[in-house]
């Protein structure tokens, strides 16, 4: 295997990660504030994958598209916390499992309902497309170096907004003590609504990112529903650190993993069955370092408590 | 609106083709399974409404359908089959789309003396020992496209490809059909995740292989996101595969990426002959769209069965097994009959994607295989 | 008599008096339809014990109805084929027979809760329920690219397997085994919430240190009551499979643990009729709501988000509002 492979494959696996970590990030931050259980965060990228591509039918602009996903996946949470969601809060985990999951069969239907059952058009803008060369001569598409790049500004965005704003103090104090920080006159509510506006606009973000490159269809959030909560649980609940370190990992672990494992296989199996051998493992793979990571620390990489 | 039971009232019968004599051989009964909703709602759908189209255009009264939506579920289409069997008594099921999901129905459908008219799937399993008097294929065995762009492959001089395909049985069946006739040599093999979304992994190998073309079988969401990614890896290798990802369903979804590529299908909507022409403007102006692969197989399996019907009662067994194998109707594909394993026999065709207007759709470049039957039809023992 | 009791028994006189009608009605169809309630029902009543009186959210249960169809298709398929499953220590050929298959579903289950338990176990909260579901999601994707039982196609069994003395192919005497087990199951679970065992483990729910500094093993209760968890619903998985007559990887999926779980809730989470009510209302809802929307599952989603807003504690909760659960 060659060095430029290798090199290409671990951008790969930067990429995926940081697109994870888009999504993963709202869901730990929803968890780690409200401790809401949400199973309709998929949903909410789903919701902003179509209203990405809507836009950018309808504009032709990508960034209007963007623009477009953020606004509409905040605005479908913001409706969501406050009809549903925020009788939840107080629920155990269970309700909400059940009331999201109720969700998920409202959007995915209502989706289908309002677009149709074909997939829809969603395509990389011409300014984006195409490879570059990196040093190494390294062939990259342009617009997934584009993502690794949100992905890291968004991370340091939520850094600062956490580190350094007033919003950002009042979200830790919420993740440490609900009732103090409503006995200090915070209005808890309004709180809420916000944060889970931000995780579903982030959540939507990644969803329009995504479906450029990715088919925009009804389900589309599902899988990476439950990637997002492997790696939520990785990285500890709640730790957007451990979100970030988490997202890379599974990403990492999800690219490099169908390189390698045929190969190891192949060193003491005949071909063809170390290729299936080596494609069965690589697809438990994500589930198998996830399992082995809570074995190991039972409260994630940076969780605090269970 | 869900049609449950849609019996064509004899006034319609008026505005249908006039002048057809019709034996009146009494009722059948229909059970179409096929998926309505949630992902690959929309190959159900064209299924059905090919269906719709031809049994509409027929005004045959005798004819009585029940529809129902199997949600891609194997457990749920097999209770739907128990319930059109004990319940609704039909006589004819019909409507499957995914292999899975015939390997849970058919079987046993069969067995309690039902006919089933694939407008879909067809695993190898009920095309060899497992084949049935009862069971017809309209649409292909499922190894047929893969099999028809391993011969294209040849005859375009291509020596050293990359083949790919989901690690699932129909993934399998695919490479394995394509090598059954592909002569050159392999420059890779790739089994990947089922319902993968993203190939950035698969495209750096296939940039670092040295191939001089790419096969692959991704069917529904996972071909329009290898085919986005690929077209923007800046990679320019020709691709072939089956027409499954190519269809007219998903093409607007993977829009000028597809553009060039070559798949193989036993149908286009330019296909030269008096029915086919009838039906895409027939279908066009019933639903106000172009009419896909599925459509098609929908349309001829209605059409297959309506033919059957003229002849014989859906009583006499061995008669209406006949009648069916005869294929005595004007499939939109040309020419078509049964092999002895009740596969089809068909020419399959090389398609080349192409934009018409604001529209993605294919346009037939030639025949990658001229009355193919099938891999099977030893191993059946039907005469 | 509590209300809750007199609605457990309205539930059961249910379950029999509908499949007669249908018998003597001529409708087989609706016999089939309880037999699923049923055979679901002990799905989630397997569930129960681990999710209502262990409070254990597993979200991987999947993982042990799947193992269960896998075992009656793997057995039968050998049978079926006469080609024996293994030669060492002894000849295994395979077996149609369901107390065979039942067996070994038995065995099967016991170990995978064991296994999963010992590892999964070490974790509480969402990392548990996490888990639980990444074992489930590891034998989905082993279950899918194994080629020797089907993979993704999955296996048909084409005879329904047999039960000495009766015909499993006549849908009212197949329906009187799944619902002569799910009455077992019920018996069984209604002397476990009262035993000394499932009041120390419904204490380990409660306050899991206040239980261990009175004496209780708590590692070791939660690992026992997955184990029989995991039984129940092994068993309800082999039973699926027979009314099926088919198994695919589609039962290992993460999407069948949510609807166990949703049963569990929806009738109401610790209370001993809870899953048969919950499986009972979603298969009423699915056969009312099918036929009137391609769309129906917009009008299934809203149903159970009013169930979980306004109707606590699930279905028997809200109707027997005066007793809880726990308490």
């Amino acid at each position: 295997m060659s060095a430029i492979l290798l090199a290409e494959q671990v951008l790969n696996g930067l990429q995926s990660g940081m697109m994870l970590f888009l999504t993963a990030a709202g869901l730990t931050l929803i968890f780690g504030v409200m401790g809401l259980i949400n199973l309709a965060h998929g949903s909410l990228y789903m919701v902003g994958a179509f209203a990405a591509a809507a836009v950018a039918a309808y504009t032709g602009s990508f960034l209007l598209a963007l623009a477009a996903s953020i606004a509409a996946a905040a605005a479908a949470g913001a409706l969501v916390e406050v009809l549903v969601i925020r009788r939840l809060y107080a629920r155990d985990h269970l309700d909400q499992v059940l009331a999201t999951f109720a969700l998920i069969l409202i959007f995915s239907e209502g989706t289908r309902w309002i677009y149709g059952s074909f997939p829809l058009f969603l395509n990389i803008p011409p300014y984006l497309s195409g490879p570059i060369t990196l040093p190494g001569g390294i062939q990259y598409p342009l617009y997934r170096l584009t993502i690794i790049g949100v992905g890291l500004a968004v991370a340091l965005g939520l850094y600062g907004l956490i580190t350094h704003t007033k919003l950002g103090i009042r979200i830790r104090a919420g993740e440490n003590d609900r009732e103090m920080i409503s006995a200090l006159g915070v209005d808890i509510g309004k709180l809420y609504t916000i944060i889970f506006a931000l995780g579903a606009a982030l959540a939507g973000l990644a969803g329009a990112l995504v479906g450029a490159i990715q088919s925009v269809q009804v389900g589309m959030g599902e899988p990476v529903l439950i990637l997002a909560f492997v790696v939520i649980v990785i990285g500890g609940i709640g730790s957007i650190k451990g979100a970030l370190v988490g997202a890379l990992l599974v990403g990492l672990t999800d690219t490099l993993g169908p390189l390698f494992l045929p190969c190891l296989f192949g060193l003491f199996l005949e071909p063809a069955s170390a290729a299936t051998i080596g494609a069965s493992l690589a697809s438990m793979l994500i589930y198998i370092l996830m399992a082995a990571i809570l074995v190991w620390r039972p409260s994630g990489l940076y969780g605090v408590r269970a | 609106m869900k049609l449950r039971y849609l019996a064509i009232v004899p006034a319609m019968a008026a505005f249908a083709l006039p002048a057809m004599a019709q034996s009146d051989n009494g009722p059948v009964r229909v059970g179409m399974i096929t998926t309505l909703s949630g992902g690959g709602a929309g190959l159900g759908i064209d299924v059905r409404d090919g269906f719709l189209l031809a049994v509409k255009q027929a005004g045959n009264a005798n004819l009585e359908l029940v529809i129902e939506d199997d949600q891609r579920k194997p457990d749920i289409a097999v209770q739907l089959a128990d319930r059109m069997i004990q319940s609704d008594n039909v006589d004819v099921l019909t409507g499957i789309i995914w292999s899975n999901l015939a390997m849970a129905v058919v079987p046993s459908a069969v067995a309690q003396g039902k006919f089933y008219l694939s407008p879909n799937a067809g695993p190898s399993a009920l095309a060899g020992r497992g084949c049935n008097a009862n069971y017809f294929n309209v649409a292909w065995q499922n190894d047929n496209l893969h099999e028809a762009a391993g011969a294209y492959s040849n005859d375009a001089g291509y020596q050293n490809t990359f083949i790919m395909a989901p690690n699932y049985p129909a993934g399998i069946d695919a490479l394995t059909g394509f090598k059954r006739f592909y002569q050159g040599e392999l420059s890779g093999e790739l089994l990947t995740k089922l319902g993968q979304t993203d190939y950035a992994s698969e495209i750096a190998q296939i940039r670092a292989s040295g191939a001089d073309s790419v096969f692959f079988f991704l069917p529904g969401g996972m071909g329009i996101s290898f085919l986005k990614q690929y077209a923007d890896s800046g990679i320019d290798l020709p691709v072939v595969g089956p027409a499954f990802s190519f269809d007219q369903g998903i093409l607007q979804a993977v829009g000028a990426a597809a553009l060039g590529v070559i798949n193989t299908s036993q149908w286009n909507k330019d296909l030269e002959n008096a029915a086919n022409a009838a039906f895409v403007e027939s279908f066009q102006a019933e639903y106000g769209r172009l009419p896909s692969l599925y459509a098609s197989q929908g349309f001829d399996t209605a059409n297959l069965l309506l033919s059957a019907m003229d002849v014989a009662p859906v009583s006499d067994m061995d008669a209406f097994q006949a009648a069916l194998k005869a294929a005595d109707f004007d499939s939109v594909r040309g020419d078509f009959a049964f092999a002895s394993n009740n596969h089809p026999i068909q020419n399959i065709y090389v398609r080349e994607v192409v934009q018409e207007g604001d529209i993605f759709t294919n346009r037939l470049i030639g025949v990658a295989m001229e009355n193919r039957s099938n891999a099977y039809v030893e191993a059946c023992n039907l005469p | 008599m509590k209300r809750e009791t007199m609605i457990n028994a309205a539930l059961l006189l249910a379950m029999i008096a509908v499949p007669l009608w249908a018998y003597y009605a001529g409708k087989p169809f609706t016999i089939t339809l309880a037999t699923k309630v049923a055979i679901l029902a002990l799905a989630g009543v397997g569930l129960n014990i681990a999710l209502g009186i262990g409070g254990l959210v597993s979200f991987g249960h999947a993982a042990f109805f799947g193992l269960g169809g896998y075992t009656m298709g793997i057995l039968a398929s050998h049978a079926q084929s006469y080609s024996p499953l293994f030669n060492w220590p002894f000849l295994f050929e395979g077996s149609q027979n369901m107390l065979m298959i039942w067996g070994v579903t038995i065995l099967v289950s016991a170990l995978a809760g064991l296994i999963i338990g010992l590892l999964a176990l070490r974790t509480s909260g969402v990392y548990f329920i996490m888990l639980s579901l990444a074992f489930g999601q590891m034998l989905y994707y082993f279950a899918i690219s194994w080629p020797a039982y089907g993979g993704e196609d999955g296996l048909s069994i084409y005879v329904r397997n047999g039960f000495p003395g009766l015909n499993t192919l006549d849908p009212i005497q197949f329906f009187a085994i799944c619902f002569a087990l799910l009455l077992l199951a019920l018996f069984f679970t209604h002397r476990l919430m009262n035993s000394p065992f499932g009041l120390a483990l419904n204490a380990a729910r409660q306050s899991p240190l206040r239980a261990a500094t009175v004496g209780v093993g708590v590692f070791r209760l939660r690992l026992v009551a997955l184990i029989i968890s995991a039984i129940i619903t092994g068993l309800a998985g082999a039973l699926y499979a027979d009314l099926n007559r088919f198994i695919s990887p589609t039962m290992l999926s993460w999407q069948t643990s949510g609807e166990i779980m949703v049963f569990v809730i929806l009738g109401g989470v610790g209370r001993l009729m809870g899953p048969l009510a919950g499986a009972a209302l979603f298969i009423i809802l699915e056969q009312v709501l099918g036929p009137i929307s391609e769309y129906w599952h917009i009008y299934l989603g809203a149903m159970l988000l009013l169930v979980v807003l306004f109707a606590r504690g699930g279905i028997i909760g809200s109707l027997a509002k005066r007793d809880a659960a726990h308490e």
